[in-house]
This record gives C-alpha cells, structure tokens and sequence, in this order.
C-alpha cells in the first residue's frame, strides 16, 4: 500500500490544505510520498519531510512549474506514479486539486473520488452528493484510487517530528499548450477562510460593499476569517474567493456568523458542519434560522454594530 | 469555429433531495428535472460566441436515457444548431461520460468544448478535465471570463485565493464557473423552432465506449443530523451564551 501525495504551494511555503490531505493519507495505513513539483521547492520539500507519517518526498524542479498548469503538473505527478507501486494518489479537494487530479486520473484510465470525507477502507470511501444532502459510500475497483479530500473531514497532520528522506526526481517535459499569464490574489492578515477557528460571513443583506466594513470589525473582535454568500459575490460585494458554498469554500469552523444570509441549499452545503452557528436575519422566515444554533431576528445594521461592542476589547 | 457544448439531466437545484429509506439512492421519482445550470452557462457563452460571429457553429450534446432529450431541445431553444444523444439507460460515472464525449469530439472536430464545471447532482467536478486530458488538449476550468482571438483562448479562472488567468491553444476544453455570464430564457417562438432542429441519437456501443461503472455505490445515507432553529432574544443573550454555553469566543 502506498499513497502519492501531491502538495500544493507557492514555492515557499507548504499549503495547510496538503497537511489535511496527509492526515487522510495515513488512514491508508501505508507509506506515503509526497509530491513536491515547482520552482525552487527546497524549503516546501522540507516542510513536508518534516511531517510524521511521510515516508519519502519527491521533489521536482523545473522553471516552467513556478506557477503550474494542471498540464504540467498531470504530467509531472504521472512520471512520478510510473517510479514505483503506487496504490493511491491523493490532494486536497483544492481548486488546485480539483484542477489536476482528474488529468491524472482519466490517463491513468482510472475512476476519481472527488472530496472524500470519510474512509472506511483502502478501497471504499464516503462523498457528498446533491450539495451534501447525501452521502454516497463507495468501492472503486481500480488498480489506482485518484482522490480528492475534502480538508474540513480530517485534521491538519503536525507540521513538525518527522523525518522523511528528499529525493530529487525529473520534472516531466514542459506542456506548452497552456500557461499562467496573470494572477490576482487576495493578500489578507486574516486568518484563511478554510482553516480559520471562526468565520463571520456576510450575504445579501449586507446590501453593498461598503457595509462589509460593518463585518470586519466583528471579524476583527473575534479574530475571524471573512466569507460570503454566492449572492454577495455575484453582486460585487466581495471577491470570488470569500464565497462560502457548494461550489465555492467549504468551511467547517468553530463558530459560522451568518449575517443577511438566507440559507439557500447551496450556501448550507458549504457551512453547515460548523460547530455553532449564529444567524442575524431580519426575516424570521429565512431557512438559516432551520439550522442555526442561535438566530437573532433583526435588522443588521443595528445588531452588528451592538455585537461587536458587546464583545467588548 | 465549432463549438461542442455538453449539457446533463440533473434534479433541479431547488429541490430538497430525500435519501431512500432503503439506503440505495436518492429518490429523483417525480422529482423536477432541470439542465445542470453550469451547463446553462456553457450554452449561453457558446451563444454569445456565435453572436460576436467567433464561433460558427454549436453542437450540443447529453450522455443518458431518452429524457435527456427534452434537455437538448432545452439547448436547441436557446441557440444551439444541433444536438446529439448519446443514449444509454446505464448508470454513467465522469470516467465514461468523459471517454463517450472524447469520442463524439472525434467526430465534430470542434475547436472548443465547453461544459459546466460540475454537475450538481454528483458534485464531481471531473469530466472537462477527463474529456482534455483523453485529448491531450488542455484545460481551462472554473472560468469567470473567456475571450478567444486567433487559435488561443485567454481564461480568467477562479480560484481558491482570487482569479487567474491562463492562455490555452485551441482546441480547448473550458469547464464554466458561476460567473462567467448569466444564461438566458428561451423564447416560445424559438422553444418551437427547437423542435425542428436536427437531433442525433447515438450509442456507447456505436462509439465503441465500455461505460460500466468503476465505482460501486454501497449506501447512501442521509448527513448527521443539525439540531437548529435556536433563539436568541437580543445581542446581550446571544454574547452570553456564546460564551457560556457554546464557549467558542476567543
């Protein structure tokens, strides 16, 4: 039994995501590769070396995986897949993951996982389906299981006590068919969205861009992550990257403050393995207060402002 | 340029699924059935290509049972030339929905593929990228904007920490993200023009595809259950038991 796992980075530092993606990988009770493919990766291969339960990283540089394609990283992973017996190969349900891993998976003419969050042996997983309204057990009977794993099911592996070997392999010869030719990130000193202990979200009702400010110094008190509803981002309220939801960010923290949200299926399907979660909605009627732990019916604008001074410095 | 747009026959969004008390499936028996609205978006941008006179025609094409047809005139109606279906009553899985499309590719020789970039019904989010890698064509997924000029595509992707943009060399396939635009109704007239517009039924075995499913499905079962509909009276009740009872203030 041996897992591939492919990391995500920058080429600095390792993403959290491939730590949650470790974690699934040591119930396969098996070794486990990591894949490190980029441009200058020393310090990320170590950060992975570094991890417990990782038996090996793999580290493939090439100046043309600075910022990656899902062509050139596919072709890299399956040159790595061909070095040895590989019985899984493994990533984050990241949009990087989600971008890559079925490249690999159809040329390796296999079925994917997608967003696993459970499992229950080397070959049968628990998954989503309909917006996480079901969840569907299955048994793949390939040779090869792609999976993605959805981050908020396992923990983040510890970042430090293990002592894994790096080996330098090849990166795979250049794609050229696609390319990165601009990038425009979010640079945030918020905790991220993903892993954050809590997140205070803003939907609708917040009614302008502008009113977000009201959510960021509630966020501030509580050290919070900021995220919203697809209806925010669509209209323009936030970037693309805070939307909460079935096809957006699926989040799972301690505590989810949804304000001027009404708990469309979609955004429920992004959220609602929150531990506690608060909903401020002026409509008594809007289906968040189904599945909030504590709904406060009221305008916004006035309840917002009171909370984050009732939380006091 | 030849677009080919694929489209799918999912539960529609609004529904509420329930799980089958036998655990099997979920129960999709007379429930709404609607176009995945990713694959709305994928026909209106091959639309809107044709109307900037890019894109000269559009093939839209449905893997599944016959009723995947009322899903082609659905495409048909709102500006798609033509449409084949690939028929079959067996269950279909991203693996073999992306090798049945590989093989009508084959065939139409389009210069772009366009379809959602999941389905909401498996949540997969694998079929465009199995459909370019079995063409080693590449890939442009999640996209918030396309724009094609001389044999390149130049996507803007959303992704997990803002966008990104690519450019890909055509043929291409592009999977849509909510954003890239918003799709239009279909009009009565053309809903009856649809009708007359050719529509191609095909088979796995025609296209020499082995669709059995790779993944067996053991059990569905419904999620934990969420105790919710808690009240509180104001912000001072909320802030206490914040911090009493659910202790999750910092």
């Amino acid at each position: 039994m041996a897992a591939l796992v492919l990391a995500e980075h920058d080429n600095a530092s390792l993403n959290a995501a491939t730590l949650h993606a470790i974690t699934a990988a040591t119930e396969l009770r098996g070794d486990i590769d990591v894949l490190v493919a980029g441009d200058a990766v020393e310090s990320v291969a170590n950060a992975a070396a570094a991890v417990p339960g990782v038996t090996r990283v793999l580290r493939a540089e090439a100046s043309y995986l600075a910022k990656p394609t899902a062509e050139n990283l596919a072709a890299t992973a399956l040159d790595a897949l061909k070095r040895g017996d590989y019985t899984h190969v493994v990533c984050a349900a990241t949009s990087f993951g989600k971008n890559v891993m079925p490249r690999v998976a159809a040329t390796l003419d296999v079925a994917q996982i997608s967003d696993i969050t459970a499992i229950e042996s080397a070959d049968t997983f628990v998954r989503p389906i309909y917006a996480g309204n079901a969840f569907a057990t299955v048994r793949s009977s390939d040779s090869i299981k792609a999976i993605t794993v959805r981050t908020t099911a396992f923990d983040a592996a510890p970042t430090t006590g293990g002592s894994a070997l790096v080996e330098t392999i090849s990166a795979a010869p250049e794609v050229t068919t696609a390319k990165v030719v601009a990038q425009a990130l979010t640079k945030s000193e918020r905790p991220e969205l993903t892993s954050a202990r809590v997140v205070v979200s803003g939907g609708r009702g917040m009614a302008s861009g502008e009113n977000f400010k009201l959510l960021e110094a509630l966020a501030d008190k509580l050290h919070a992550a900021i995220g919203a509803s697809r209806a925010a981002v669509d209209a323009g309220y936030v970037p693309n990257d805070y939307q909460v939801g079935q096809t957006g960010k699926i989040v799972a923290p301690d505590l989810y403050v949804a304000v001027g949200i009404s708990g469309a299926i979609q955004h429920l399907a992004g959220m609602k393995d929150s531990k506690v979660i608060v909903a401020i909605n002026k409509d008594s009627e809007a289906p968040i207060f189904q599945i909030a732990d504590y709904g406060l019916v009221g305008d916004l604008f006035q309840l917002v402002p009171e909370l984050t001074r009732e939380l006091g410095s | 340029m030849k677009i080919l747009v694929s489209v799918k026959r999912v539960v529609d969004f609004n529904v509420k699924v329930r799980v089958k008390v036998d655990g099997s499936g979920v129960d999709t028996a007379n429930v709404k059935m609607s176009m995945n609205p990713f694959d709305e978006i994928a026909v209106e941008e091959a639309i809107r290509l044709k109307e900037k006179g890019i894109a000269t025609e559009i093939v839209c094409v449905s893997c599944g049972t016959a009723a995947s047809q009322e899903t082609l005139r659905t495409a048909l109606a709102l500006g798609a030339d033509r449409a084949i279906l690939v028929q079959t009553d067996a269950e279909l899985q991203p693996l073999a929905v992306a090798k049945l499309l590989t093989a009508v590719v084959k065939r139409e020789t389009p210069q772009l593929v366009i379809l959602g970039k999941q389905a909401i019904d498996d949540d997969a989010n694998q079929t465009g990228q199995m459909v370019a890698a079995l063409l080693e064509w590449p890939q442009a997924t999640f996209a918030s904007k396309v724009e094609i000029t001389e044999g390149k595509g130049k996507v803007t992707r959303e992704v997990d920490g803002g966008l990104e943009t690519i450019e890909v060399t055509l043929p291409a396939v592009v999977t849509t993200d909510l954003r890239l635009n918003e799709p239009r109704y279909a009009t009565l007239p053309n809903i009856m023009k649809a009708k007359k517009k050719p529509l191609e039924t095909l088979t796995p075995e025609a296209l020499g595809v082995d669709v059995a499913p790779r993944l067996a499905t053991l059990k569905v079962t419904e999620p934990p259950p969420r105790k919710g509909g808690g009240r509180v009276a104001d912000v001072k009740e909320l802030v206490a038991k914040l911090r009493n009872e659910a202790k999750v203030l910092p």
